[in-house]
């Protein structure tokens, strides 16, 4: 028997710590979310027997971000655009029923990269989702019937939604996508009921908007002025100022609050838009029947980078210098693992868990990040080497927690960048001076990673190298079993103590999506994943981007000229078993 | 990619004729909501040089509508749905390019009742007065007067628009130019075929002015080349569409002076 590690998660509404209800109602699984299981059937011992139970095509052949949900006897599966809605008997994948919700095609040309949804969720008898022309869905569980479908924005004006909903204490919480197109982040509530609007906390503007009031007291002093989302903007600036909520929500029941990034400051080249530009690249910690801020804290003030800040947070107790700290675990997109206090916002640790140069480290007693100016981006200037490349040392695809090992395991990326040129570029009858952004692998040669991070000693347990960046998610498992999958191919078990790799499956199209476990209705554990390669790193196959074309999908071509030979595009779902 | 060499073919075969019954169409793609360049009603510039080429070739022009916007040239050109785009910049990577058929500017655009005459990005009355300039946004790049101002410490009283505008209304990009009319911004620096296309067309009339200098090094420029695009494998397109080009110079330079295209220079 193994003994439990010092930390433990907040499961929230998990249930019984010493059992499993054996479904999976939302992406992360739990409030908390870890995407971890207590079913153990699935062994590290018994793993390596694995095999496929059955197979599903979605018919969509772009980038499967979404994790599957497990209801009941029920597989619920969102698609890329046209986001169809799939309920699938558990038994034998047959189809119950589907929601085609038929998004506006011109959607598509309005998305920055690929066209994916991270997801549904399910709460009270119905799955909500949301379509990439603006619409969240709340569609009935059990026969497929639409009960609401609310608008949120607007694809002309540049804005797109990708994330997957958390539903809070009856509010279904979700945000926009659009950074780059001059749109200004939002995190929206509606009421699960009835679809209405009950709040809007904008990202960026003066503290009415962003729901910023008397209970807002973030940690660091030079947080606590008011209306820092106008004046650390050039006039005007914020209203077109990005901070796109397009990741992960996480909540935490015992203290009522979400927490959630924002991402990156647009659409102004840096120079025209001097100060720290709140509240993008930021963290919230907020009331979800309100919306009002509680603390927030910016991750990287005025990013030059591109360095969203959407990533999870798990929710976790750890013995930090000896007492013990209701933290929240950020592995963010600059190449730190955060762990933060969750009831303050006091940053405890930040350490690089990736090859950092763009920054010199985070400076505790201020949380400032401490950049190097040698690797700014300078139009005109060639920088080389700039690490981590603009998806960051990981982007939005999930880490999972296991409370039996105290690891994180953090599926990211390998990825430098050279500015090297500027180049004469074109859009909508306007040319202009654009960089010439390549992507390249970094040191090692490999591009991706699967680190399991030890963040009470605030190093890595274990690396795995892998030859394309990981984009899926990760699962952790009662059975000491992590799961996770390659944009070549590969569905895979590793022992979650020691990385070593237990067994591996040859899926049809590369890996994106994030899988999960439940216990079918037959009593058995099964995993399953979507493939379906594509999103921002594998745009060269779900986009037929060209692979000479180095600088598209804003440079990360360059990086994946070679992922057309591994992968093509088209989305199945595999759902495994022991024998 | 073979229905553009069928095509080329066939537009050597009629060479010459004017009956276009029969005839291969000439596949343009075009933004069906982006004046003064192209619309689905067909009122824009592209639109009417496409015809132009379109005659000139014996056949009649087939639209593939789609925004311009980021994936423009992958879902049109590069998924092989159409043969040829009017308006790319000259040498221009993802396609293959005509020569040039007109050099345009960036301008200074102000109302003409406050006669403002601005003509250098070093006029000293840039410091003071509200500047619109278009917004890109992608990979942290703008527009060349975006990062000119900025580089002269410019940036408290200028405003951005996106250069796509609300794709909702019927002129998107001509926000910039209302903006200027309306006196929300006192002075817009927009590339040209806006400002000379939505002058006369905007709530009050506009004047404007190319920005100089033309050229700021390190990287910036003012003004761009335009020229028509073909995927790059279809060379022998691209000569046809080059040789009706300059057969019908002068009606191109006709059609560019009626929508009061600003020229800088030879292209």
């Amino acid at each position: 028997m193994l003994v439990l590690a010092s930390g433990s998660a907040d499961r929230g509404d998990a249930g019984p710590a010493n059992g499993d209800d054996g479904q999976w109602h939302r992406p992360a699984r739990d409030y908390a979310s870890t995407r971890y299981s207590g079913l153990a059937q699935i062994t590290a011992e018994n793993v390596k027997q694995l095999r496929p139970a059955w197979s599903f095509s979605t018919g969509v052949n772009r980038g499967h971000e979404a994790a599957p949900l497990m209801v009941g006897d029920t597989l619920y599966v969102v698609t890329p655009y046209p986001n169809v809605l799939y309920a699938l008997d558990a038994r034998s994948g047959a189809v119950r029923w589907k929601y085609e919700p038929q998004p506006a095609k011109a959607a598509q040309g309005v998305a920055c990269c690929d066209v994916v949804n991270r997801g549904a969720a399910y709460a009270e008898g119905r799955i909500v989702f949301n379509t990439l022309d603006m619409h969240t869905v709340a569609v009935d569980a059990r026969t497929g019937r639409e009960v609401w479908k609310t608008k949120l924005g607007d694809i002309n004006r540049g804005e797109t939604m990708t994330m997957a909903p958390l539903v809070v204490k009856n509010k279904v919480l979700v945000g926009n996508s659009g950074g780059e197109l001059g749109v200004r982040g939002w995190l929206t509530a509606l009421d699960l009921a009835s679809g209405k609007i009950a709040w809007r906390a904008y990202s960026t503007g003066p503290d009415a908007d962003v729901l910023i009031g008397r209970g807002f007291k973030p940690f660091y002093p030079s947080d606590r002025t008011p209306n820092l989302g106008v004046s650390t903007w050039p006039p005007e600036a914020w209203r077109i100022g990005g901070g796109t909520v397009w990741g992960w929500i996480s909540y935490d029941p015992l203290l009522d609050l979400i927490y959630y990034g924002t991402g990156n400051p647009g659409p102004w080249n840096p120079d025209q838009r001097p100060g720290d530009n709140k509240w993008t690249s930021a963290i919230f910690a907020r009331r979800p029947d309100t919306g009002e801020a509680v603390w927030a804290y910016q991750f990287s003030p005025h990013d030059i980078h591109d360095y969203d800040g959407i990533n999870e947070q798990i929710l976790l107790e750890l013995d930090i210098k000896g007492a013990r700290r209701r933290v929240l675990v950020r592995p963010e997109r600059n190449g730190y693992v955060y762990v933060m206090d969750r009831a303050t916002g006091e940053v405890l640790s930040a350490t690089p868990f990736a090859h950092v140069n763009t920054s010199k480290g985070v400076d505790l007693a201020t949380g400032l990040l401490e950049l190097n100016h040698e690797k700014t981006p300078v139009l005109g200037k060639v920088v080389r080497d700039i690490c981590p490349a603009a998806p960051g040392a990981k982007d939005w695809q999930p880490s999972a927690w296991s409370p039996r090992t105290g690891l994180l395991y953090m599926p990211h990326q390998n990825l430098c960048m050279d500015v090297e040129s500027v180049e004469t570029s074109y859009i909508a009858g306007t040319p202009f001076v654009g960089m010439n952004v390549r992507m390249l692998a970094g040191p090692g040669g490999h591009r991706g990673e699967v680190t399991a991070w030890d963040p009470v000693k605030a190093r890595a347990a274990w690396k795995l190298k892998e030859r394309f960046p990981v984009w899926s998610g990760a699962l952790a498992t009662a059975g000491d079993v992590v799961f996770y999958g390659t944009m070549d191919r590969w569905f895979k078990a590793v022992h979650a103590r020691t990385g070593e790799p237990l067994w591996q499956f040859e899926t049809s199209s590369g890996i994106i999506g994030q899988p999960i476990t439940y216990r079918g209705p037959d009593g058995k554990q099964y995993v399953a994943v979507l493939d379906g390669v594509g999103g921002w790193a594998g745009a060269i196959v779900s986009g037929d981007l060209d692979p000479r074309d180095a600088g598209a999908a804003l440079g990360f071509v360059n990086a994946m000229s070679d992922l057309p030979r591994y992968s093509a595009k088209g989305g199945t779902l595999w759902v495994f078993a022991l024998p | 990619m073979k229905g553009a060499v069928a095509l080329a073919l066939l537009a050597v075969a009629l060479a010459g004729t004017t009956q276009a019954d029969g005839a291969p169409p000439l596949r343009v793609c075009a933004d069906p909501n982006n004046l003064p360049f192209s619309n689905a009603h067909g009122e824009g510039f592209e639109n009417r040089l496409a015809e132009l080429l379109a005659r000139e070739l014996g056949t009649r022009v087939e639209y593939t509508w789609w925004a311009q916007r980021r994936g423009f040239v992958r879902h049109t050109l590069g998924a092989g749905a159409c043969d040829l785009i009017l308006g790319v910049p000259a040498g221009w990577d993802p396609v293959l390019a005509t020569r040039p058929y007109y050099r345009s500017t960036y301008v200074f655009a102000w109302r003409r009742d406050r006669a403002l005459d601005v003509r250098s990005l070093d006029d000293p009355r840039l410091r003071r007065l509200v500047i619109g300039v278009q917004l890109v946004g992608d990979n942290g790049v703008n527009t060349p007067p975006a990062h000119a101002l900025a580089a002269r410490g410019i940036v408290d009283n200028v405003r951005g628009y996106s250069v796509y505008g609300d794709y909702a209304t019927p002129n998107p990009s001509s926000a910039i130019l209302e903006a200027v009319a309306r006196g929300d911004v006192d002075v817009a620096i927009a590339w040209g075929p806006l400002a000379g296309y939505f002058a006369e067309r905007v709530s009050a009339p506009l004047d404007w002015a190319a920005v100089t200098p033309a050229v700021e090094p390190p990287a910036l420029r003012f003004t761009f080349a335009i020229a028509a695009g073909v995927r790059k494998d279809a060379a022998a397109l691209r000569d046809r569409v080059q040789d009706a080009l300059d057969r019908r110079a002068s009606d191109v330079q006709a059609i560019l002076d009626a929508y009061a295209v600003p020229r800088a220079g030879t292209p």
